[in-house]
Parts: C-alpha cells; sequence; structure tokens
C-alpha cells in the first residue's frame, strides 16, 4: 500500500528537502473559512496537512487547541462534517496528503468500519490519534493499516528504547516525534536534544520522522528541520488564526491570510534548511 | 443482554485491565511507561508483608479503622421494613471513603520515590485526603478541582490550603470534576519524572481501576466481618451512591460472589433522568474517556455532555468500567436518585440518626427511603455513608433558606 504521505515523503528525499507539517482545527472557525484554509495550506507551502477532529476533553492539548475545539464544537462541527470538508478539499488537490489527528471516542462513536470506509472514500491518508497506545493496537490501529489508511503513532521522550520497537511496530506514513513531555503548545524543545532523540529513533526504523509541539517560528522551524524529516507546527497557526477574528470569535475577511501568511513564513524557514539529517 | 457469566465476579481485570469490553488504558504514549511502572509497582508492593503491615498501622492509627457498622434503629422504625446499617465512613480522618485510597497510593509513591503529588477533586473530599497524607509524608500537593466546585465547597477549598496543598481552579470545559481529570492529566504528561498522579476513584486508565477497588475493599471485607460479629450472616443487601464508584466498589467487591447478596448503586439524576443529571449507566453509553472505556453521557457525535447533580462529588459523566461491567453482566442494580431526593434524605438522616451525611452519600439513603420499607423486618441492608456533611452545610444551608 502506498499513500499519498509515502509518495510525498519519497519526493522530498530526493529533493533533500525536509517536510513542512501544519496543524489546523477542522471547523474552526466555521465550515467555509476552515475549508478556504486547508485549501489554502498547500499553496502557502505545506507539505502534509495535518487536520484536528474537535473534541470536548482533548487531554493533551494546551488552552490554544483546546479553545480552538471549543470554537469548532459551536458551530456544530462533527467528524462527519470533518470528513465532508476532507472530501470537498479533495476536489481541487488530489496530492497534498491529509492526517486526521485527534481522540477515540467520536471515532468509537461514528462506528471504526464505518468510519474507516468513509475516510478513506473522502481522502484521508492517514490518523493519529493521541489516545490510542500499542496497547490499544487491536481498536483502531490494526484496522485502519487494513483499510489501507496509515497509522502515525507518536514517540515522545518517555519512550525508551526498550519500548520503542513495539511504539513502531505497527506505524506507517511517518513516526510524530513528541519533542517533549507535556501538551501542546508548551516550550519548545532543544534543537540538539531532539537531534539526538531522532538519531535514537532512526536507529529502529526507516520511516520519515517529523517533529512537533512548541515549533512556533521560522527560525525554530528551520533549526528541526536540519534535524527531522519533517517539522510540525500548530498552536501557533491557531494562534493566528484566532487573532485574526472579531470579538464574537468570527471570521474576518484578515482570517485566511492570517494563517496563510504564517504558513509561507514558516515554510520558508524550512526550506532555507541545510541538508536534512540522513 | 446475551453476556455470559462468568465463574466469579471478582476474577477481574484481565493483564490488558478489561473488564469484559470496559476498561483499558487509553492514554498518550508520553503516560504509557508511566502507567506500565505504575502497575508493576503495585504489583511487588502487593506481594511484600511490609507494604500492607505499613497500612494497617496507618489505618488503625491515623484513620481511625475499623469504622464502626451502625444500626440505624430511628430510620429502621421510620421506614418500617428492612434493618438498616450505616457503615461510617464518614468516621474516618479527613470525613470520608476517600483517605483508604489515597493512603495507600502514597504508600505507592513512596515506594517509587515521587516527591510531586497531583490529584483531582470534585467535592474535595479527595483533594483533602490527598492533602492530608501530603502533609503528613512532606511531598508537594497540587490539587485540581473545577472553578464550580471550588465555589460550592469552599470549606474543603480552605482545608486542602490550610495542609499546604495549592488548589487550581480549574477554568476549562464545564468546570467540573471531568475538567479537573482533564487538568490533572495534562499536569501528569508534562511533569513525568517527578511527579504521582493519585486519582480519586474506580476509574482511568488500567491499573487504577484495580489499585482503588483494592484500597478500598476494606470496607467490604470490614462490614462482612462486622455483621457476621453482629447478626451471625451475611447482609441481605447494599447500598452506596455512585460518582466514579469507590465508595460501591470498595463496599460491593468482597460480596460479588455471595449471591444471596442483592447489591444496588446508586447515581445522581440531578434535575431528573429527562434533563440535567449525571446517570452514565441510566442515560449513557459505552465510550472512552480519561483512559478507559465505560458508559458516558454523550451526544450522537461522541462529545462528552455536562454532567449535573448537586452533589460535587457526583458531577461526573462517566463512572468506573468495572461498574459498566457489573451492570452488563446483571450483577449490580443501578438506580439513581435526583437532586430533591438527596435533599429530602440529607435532612431525614440529620433528624433521625443525628448524623448530617454529605450529598453524595445522601443519594444512597434516597433509595434506601424507597428499597427498605418493600422489605421485611429480618432483611439486612447496609448503606455506605461515605462521608460526612461538614463541607455541604453552608451549600444545603442556602438551598432550604431559599426554599422556604
Ligand atoms: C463522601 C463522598 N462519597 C462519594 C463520592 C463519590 O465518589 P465515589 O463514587 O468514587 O465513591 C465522593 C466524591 O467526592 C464523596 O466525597
Amino acid at each position: 500500500m502506498t499513500t499519498r504521505i509515502d509518495t510525498r515523503f519519497a519526493e522530498l528525499k530526493t529533493q533533500g528537502r525536509s517536510a513542512f507539517v501544519t496543524y489546523v482545527m477542522a471547523g474552526d472557525p466555521d465550515l467555509t473559512t476552515s475549508l478556504e484554509i486547508v485549501k489554502a495550506l498547500p499553496k502557502a507551502g505545506a507539505d502534509v496537512i495535518e487536520l484536528g477532529i474537535p473534541f470536548t476533553d482533548p487531554m493533551a492539548d494546551g488552552p490554544s487547541i483546546q479553545a480552538a475545539g471549543l470554537r469548532a464544537l459551536k458551530i456544530g462541527m462533527t467528524l462527519r462534517k470533518t470528513l465532508e470538508l476532507v472530501r470537498d478539499f479533495r476536489k481541487d488537490d488530489n496530492v497534498t496528503p491529509l492526517v486526521l489527528m485527534g481522540y477515540y471516542n467520536p471515532i468509537y462513536i461514528y462506528g471504526v468500519d464505518k468510519f474507516l470506509a468513509d475516510a478513506k472514500t473522502s481522502g484521508v491518508d492517514g490518523l493519529i490519534i493521541v489516545d490510542l497506545p500499542p496497547e490499544e493496537d487491536d481498536e483502531l490501529c490494526i484496522p485502519a493499516l487494513k483499510a489501507g489508511l496509515n497509522f502515525i503513532r507518536l514517540a515522545t521522550p518517555t519512550t525508551d528504547d526498550k519500548r520503542l520497537p513495539a511504539v513502531l511496530a505497527n506505524t506507517s506514513g511517518f513516526v510524530y516525534y513528541v519533542s517533549i513531555a507535556g501538551i501542546t503548545g508548551a516550550a519548545a524543545a532543544d534543537a540538539n536534544a531532539v537531534g539526538e532523540a531522532v538519531a535514537r529513533i532512526k536507529r529502529h526504523t526507516k520511516l520519515p520522522i517529523c517533529v512537533g509541539f512548541g515549533i512556533r517560528t521560522p527560525e525554530a522551524a528551520r533549526a528541526i528541520a536540519e534535524k527531522a524529516d519533517g517539522s510540525v507546527v500548530g498552536t501557533a497557526l491557531v494562534d493566528a488564526l484566532k487573532n485574526s477574528l472579531d470579538a464574537e470569535g468570527r471570521a474576518t475577511a484578515k482570517t485566511v491570510n492570517a494563517v496563510a501568511e504564517l504558513t509561507a513564513a514558516l515554510a520558508q524557514g524550512v526550506k532555507g534548511a541545510k541538508q536534512a539529517a540522513e | 443482554m446475551n453476556i455470559a457469566k462468568p465463574n466469579s465476579y471478582r476474577s477481574g481485570p484481565d493483564e490488558r485491565g478489561h473488564f469484559g469490553i470496559f476498561g483499558g488504558r487509553f492514554v498518550a504514549e508520553t503516560l504509557m511507561p508511566l502507567i506500565l511502572d505504575l502497575e508493576k509497582a503495585y504489583t511487588a508492593a502487593k506481594a511484600d508483608p511490609a507494604f500492607q503491615g505499613e497500612m494497617d498501622g496507618y489505618l488503625k492509627n491515623y484513620v481511625g479503622r475499623p469504622s464502626p457498622l451502625y444500626f440505624a434503629e430511628r430510620l429502621t422504625e421510620h421506614l418500617g421494613g428492612a434493618k438498616i446499617y450505616l457503615k461510617r465512613e464518614e468516621l474516618n480522618h479527613t470525613g470520608s471513603h476517600k483517605v483508604n485510597n489515597v493512603l495507600g497510593q502514597i504508600m505507592l509513591a513512596r515506594r517509587m520515590g515521587k516527591k510531586r503529588i497531583i490529584a483531582e477533586t470534585g467535592a474535595g473530599q479527595h483533594g483533602v485526603a490527598t492533602a492530608t497524607l501530603c502533609a503528613r509524608f512532606g511531598l508537594e500537593c497540587v490539587v485540581y478541582m473545577g472553578a464550580v466546585d471550588v465555589e460550592r465547597q469552599q470549606p474543603n477549598v480552605i482545608r486542602m490550603e490550610m495542609l499546604g496543598a495549592t488548589v487550581v481552579p480549574v477554568q476549562s470545559g464545564t468546570r467540573t470534576l471531568k475538567d479537573a481529570m482533564n487538568e490533572a492529566l495534562r499536569d501528569w504528561v508534562t511533569n513525568v519524572h517527578n511527579t504521582f498522579y493519585c486519582i480519586g476513584t474506580v476509574a482511568g486508565p488500567h491499573p487504577y481501576p484495580t489499585l482503588v477497588r483494592d484500597f478500598q475493599s476494606i470496607i467490604g471485607n470490614e462490614t462482612k466481618a462486622q455483621m457476621q460479629e453482629i447478626e451471625g450472616r451475611l447482609p441481605d443487601s447494599l447500598v452506596a451512591c455512585i460518582g466514579g464508584g469507590s465508595n460501591a466498589m470498595g463496599l460491593f467487591h468482597p460480596f460479588l460472589d455471595d449471591s444471596s447478596v442483592e447489591i444496588f448503586g446508586v447515581e445522581a439524576a440531578g434535575h431528573g433522568l429527562t434533563q440535567l443529571h449525571a446517570a452514565s449507566i441510566a442515560g449513557g453509553r459505552p465510550g472512552v474517556l480519561h483512559g478507559n472505556r465505560t458508559y458516558l453521557l454523550m451526544d450522537a457525535d461522541g462529545q462528552i455532555q455536562d454532567a449535573h447533580s448537586i452533589s460535587a462529588g457526583l458531577d461526573y459523566p462517566g463512572i468506573g468500567p468495572e461498574h459498566s461491567w457489573l451492570h452488563e453482566v446483571g450483577r449490580v442494580n443501578y438506580l439513581s436518585a435526583t437532586d430533591d431526593e438527596a435533599l429530602a434524605a440529607f435532612q431525614l438522616l440529620s433528624r433521625l440518626e443525628g448524623i448530617i451525611p454529605a450529598l453524595e452519600p445522601a443519594h444512597a439513603i434516597a433509595k434506601v427511603m424507597e428499597l427498605a420499607p418493600k422489605r421485611p423486618k429480618d432483611h439486612l441492608m447496609v448503606v455506605n455513608l461515605s462521608g460526612r456533611g461538614d463541607k455541604d452545610v453552608p451549600q444545603v444551608g442556602d438551598i432550604l433558606r431559599g426554599k422556604k
């Protein structure tokens, strides 16, 4: 099975370039604007899109992404509408990899088999589900692989060498290294420590390794891009979006551009990186 | 429901923490190594007689156990049916059953060399018990409490602060117990190296539901021995309130294989089951939250719904996974009591027995008021009086004055 994710990382490898991965919340701040934002991301330089599935109780997220989820829920966003958003995005873009990121309960309630079928036909390439460690692989990971979707696992500073093989066993697409023990939006990790961690994980896998949590600026993105196969930015984009809203939390004429401009600046940072780590 | 009856109701969970389809370990990867360590440490402690010996010493001389099994003569007369016994967990140091579990977890934290303890709390009883044992053992203590609960359980907030704990009011989500738990989990993910998460009920990822159940089972074990001594036999029924379900599980578990014993759990029906409530079994269905699969209140999209109960300790949209299983296999009957029923029971017990109960066990008393009159006079009914009402006096006082 080759997904858009595999194809994209293979292309980037021949170009000798690290990937720029963006995270935004589906339905934030409303459906129409959210679709426009997702469409704008590849044009602004995003290589991979992570789209958040809103959830009432995002235990691994900081205040910015919590608030984004609540904005989306407030306008009536659901998992079904998230899949429709992906389908609409795919009408104009059949190459940019798109990964859904969130928590298990909405998927469990939607029904795992129905979800996987609908996700595949909508044009989803992979899943990152924060509260499904390898110990729960039977729930969604194995069925997702069978359905032709990548299951992208998080590795963290607490994942030691003994545990890494279990974490990597059913992982595909790429590995998401969470650079700090903490929640999204927390302090950034030191690029050298990240370099060591990436090297450690690379001893166990040939998959690309993307690094996220705490990257906010083009400089930080560049520093990470020199150490890893990709860098992920979420909270900074969500904050840019929020700062463009009016007092009632509604989109303004500036909203799509605010996200696109920061994406372009960050992508520029990543492209300025020296040859990515091998 | 087509679920095979097990040979024993007491053999769970399996090695992956499952009670039937319930339970499990639905946590972020960052926490996974920590809960595996905790499981290892707990297994070792259980096998170590020195651990139990140390616990027993503190349970007797610090907590004040065993708690009495008291014949509630006037309540029995008033209801005119079953003979009602109260298991007096409200007489424990700190005023509730919560201390039984906290003592066990703090002993474990000490064995694991953890110096910083975090906890979530609803009514503040678990927070107070945690702050108390942290003071006793010189550990740093941070308690997360929903901002709504900080407001309605002020006496406990003051107590925690006097004991040297930091109370963090949680402003996210619905600002009650579920959000306090989210925030505690966020703290734990951030401070993995020195922090022990002391969970207050039989919920969360494996091994917490098991470990908390085991520490609370002293309630049921004592009850069994005390009833044998007083009446020379087993009780006929057990009744306990359910937030996450720890006081209930502690009473029930030792009796699960005694098939003559009827068992009733009482959830909080808030304004009523067709309105805002906190009865996850009556009004919810299986889902995944806070590390385990269990009955939850949620909407069609799997979003967790706001719970409501007059009692902060029951105001939670979930229930421990072992209860979900006991419901599905039909061993325990889950009932519910409304805010108004609990308030009436609160007043009745205060007037008849001179015991002001916490609003949580007032829900159990409310169902005793329905069940006892329908039972014969030689029926022995035990209610878990899980906590005292001091913390609720200002809130109930306001409600009663406002009503009059
Ligand atoms: C006195 C008392 N009883 C019961 C509860 C509910 O918890 P659980 O169902 O775990 O016993 C609480 C929780 O705060 C409590 O304070």
